[in-house]
């Protein structure tokens, strides 16, 4: 600001593009400010409460319920709804990759470098869904709400071991089978191809949805068919997690696909 | 008097000792400013200007920062703590009561540890969120974002490896809550999908050689998971995650500062 000389010289309009500031001593002196108070912070809280430390390991005595560190107690809670393979191999690691691949498939040039949501509401509605449901909130359940057997427990409930959860789940097909008198579903090797073949129907969305509205809709033209697919197949997988629940919740629905020879349920 | 503290003031700053160690005097110029920033081997991280939003906590949370220095911090009460630890099934736990009762501010260094590693945690996912807000890892910064994913599964990798070593119920449990789950990974996975079929064809994927027991060192968390995840806690996952941390910093001084309105 030194060097101006008269006040035409002085821009009426701040441009944020141009109106920097030192580093030193601006930004310093607020990182500064933060790690101190952050220290503050760590200090007191590591006055008041000490880290717990139970009784030495034994692997003859396993504690009910046994529960992972809290940030992977969402992963866990997925274990309710979806086998080992999926809940702790194939979603995590989708997650991981999908998590990556987001500034490639995100196409849209707005909404860079500030807060917005009128602009990419897409984007933003599905993190948050991802990040605040799929995440944050099936910590808290797993963390608070998950007693003894995994079981379902209010807050102000007192984790009873000897709690009797009727284990009603039913497979799709027995159920289908029940409903419609249909006993061929009752084969394994019926079940099987039946249940392929609705998770088939289920990311054949994928290109019908493509085919039908790829010619008209300017988002779908600018994404182009690659990352069309990779953006399609990440949502469509997230969103088998709540299907999968509500399907639980309601119809008390266990597996969908069973393939019994290579060990994989769905 | 004052004088001669002056004079003493001045031979020190213009002694050749304290020339070579100090490139620039300290009075407030805009030359001064930047190189206070860029003849500094840590500071120089930074861009020597910042676009002035990027000072806003509103925009930042400060959550990036944060992150990092709750790391610094588990560095040094880590430091700290290993000298009273060892990663070996006998002594670990008793070298634990012993930390928490006989060392001098043992228990308040451990509860550091512990508390700043669920605070990094916390601060990762914060700044996650806020940096997908502000659709910071639009270009040029798209591989920027890769890396910070890369950094937030490390920081979950050294979170987890941590919480065996106390070797109490707790630790070694949770550690067998999730060392199971590898246990599931198709076809490396001893239960996992076509595992049997992997395993009659090349002898890999039974219980004693699969992706479980590549974690854990044996079929079951025991004395030689414990040694694993120390050294994977002490050594592997930090130096990873510092070099991915010098990147990740790195680029964001490369890549054209903190992100703003094009």
């Amino acid at each position: 600001m030194a060097d101006i000389k008269d006040a035409s010289e002085i821009p009426e309009v701040i441009d944020p593009k141009t109106d920097k500031v030192h580093t030193w001593p601006h930004l310093v002196r607020i990182e500064f400010i933060c790690g101190l108070l952050a220290f503050m912070g760590l200090l007191v809280w590591s006055l008041v409460l000490d880290a717990p430390l139970e009784e030495p390991a034994d692997p003859t005595k396993t504690p009910n319920p046994s529960k992972a560190p809290w940030y992977f107690l969402g992963l866990q809670e997925i274990l309710v709804y979806f086998d080992p393979w999926m809940a702790g191999v194939v979603l995590p690691s989708l997650i991981i990759v999908g998590l990556m691949v987001i500034p490639y498939i995100d196409v849209n040039p707005k909404g860079n470098g500030y807060y917005t949501w009128k602009e990419r509401k897409f984007a933003v509605a599905n993190f948050c869904f991802g990040f605040l449901i799929l995440w944050v909130a099936l910590i808290i359940v797993g963390v608070f709400l998950r007693g003894p057997g995994w079981n379902f427990f209010a807050p102000w409930q007192e984790w009873d071991s000897h709690k009797v959860v009727a284990l009603t789940n039913i497979d799709l097909n027995i159920l289908l089978a029940d409903w419609t008198g249909l006993d061929a579903l009752r084969n394994p090797v019926v079940a099987a191809v039946f249940g392929m073949g609705l998770v088939g129907a289920y990311y054949a969305i994928i290109p019908i949805y493509w085919k039908l509205k790829s010619k008209k809709s300017k988002i779908l033209q600018e994404l182009g068919p690659v990352r069309y697919g990779i953006t399609a197949f990440l949502f469509l997988t997230m969103m088998a997690l709540p299907i999968k629940m509500i399907l639980r919740w309601t119809l008390n629905i266990k597996y969908i696909v069973q393939l019994p020879w290579i060990n994989l349920n769905i | 008097m004052k004088d001669k503290i002056q004079d003493i003031q001045e031979t020190i700053v213009k002694s050749s000792v304290w020339k070579s160690v100090f490139r620039h005097g300290y009075a407030d110029t805009p030359r001064n400013r930047i190189l206070m920033v860029a003849s500094n081997v840590f500071l120089h991280l930074h861009p020597s200007k910042l676009r002035r939003h990027g000072l806003t906590l509103r925009y930042t949370w400060c959550a990036g920062g944060l992150t990092f220095f709750f790391f610094l911090v588990t560095v040094v009460t880590g430091v700290l703590l290993m000298f009273y630890y060892r990663p070996v099934a006998e002594y670990a736990y008793n070298d634990m009561k012993y930390l928490q009762f006989d060392i001098p501010f043992g228990m308040v260094t451990r509860n550091m540890h512990r508390w700043a590693a669920h605070a990094m945690v916390i601060m990762v996912m914060l700044h996650m969120f806020r940096v997908f807000m502000t659709g910071s890892y639009k270009p040029p910064r798209e591989f920027n974002w890769v890396v910070g994913v890369l950094l937030l599964t490390l920081t979950l990798l050294l979170s987890f490896t941590g919480y065996l070593l106390p070797w109490d119920q707790l630790s070694i449990w949770a550690v067998t809550v999730g060392t199971n789950m590898a246990r599931a990974t198709p076809m490396l996975g001893a239960e996992g999908p076509l595992a049997e079929q992997v395993a009659a064809l090349t002898g890999v994927a039974t219980p004693r050689y699969d992706a479980r027991s590549l974690l854990t060192a044996g079929t079951v968390v025991g004395a030689p998971t414990l040694l694993r995840f120390y050294v994977l806690h002490c050594i592997f996952i930090p130096i990873v995650a510092a070099l991915l941390m010098i990147v990740h910093f790195w680029r964001v001084r490369k890549d054209g500062g903190i992100s703003g309105p094009m």
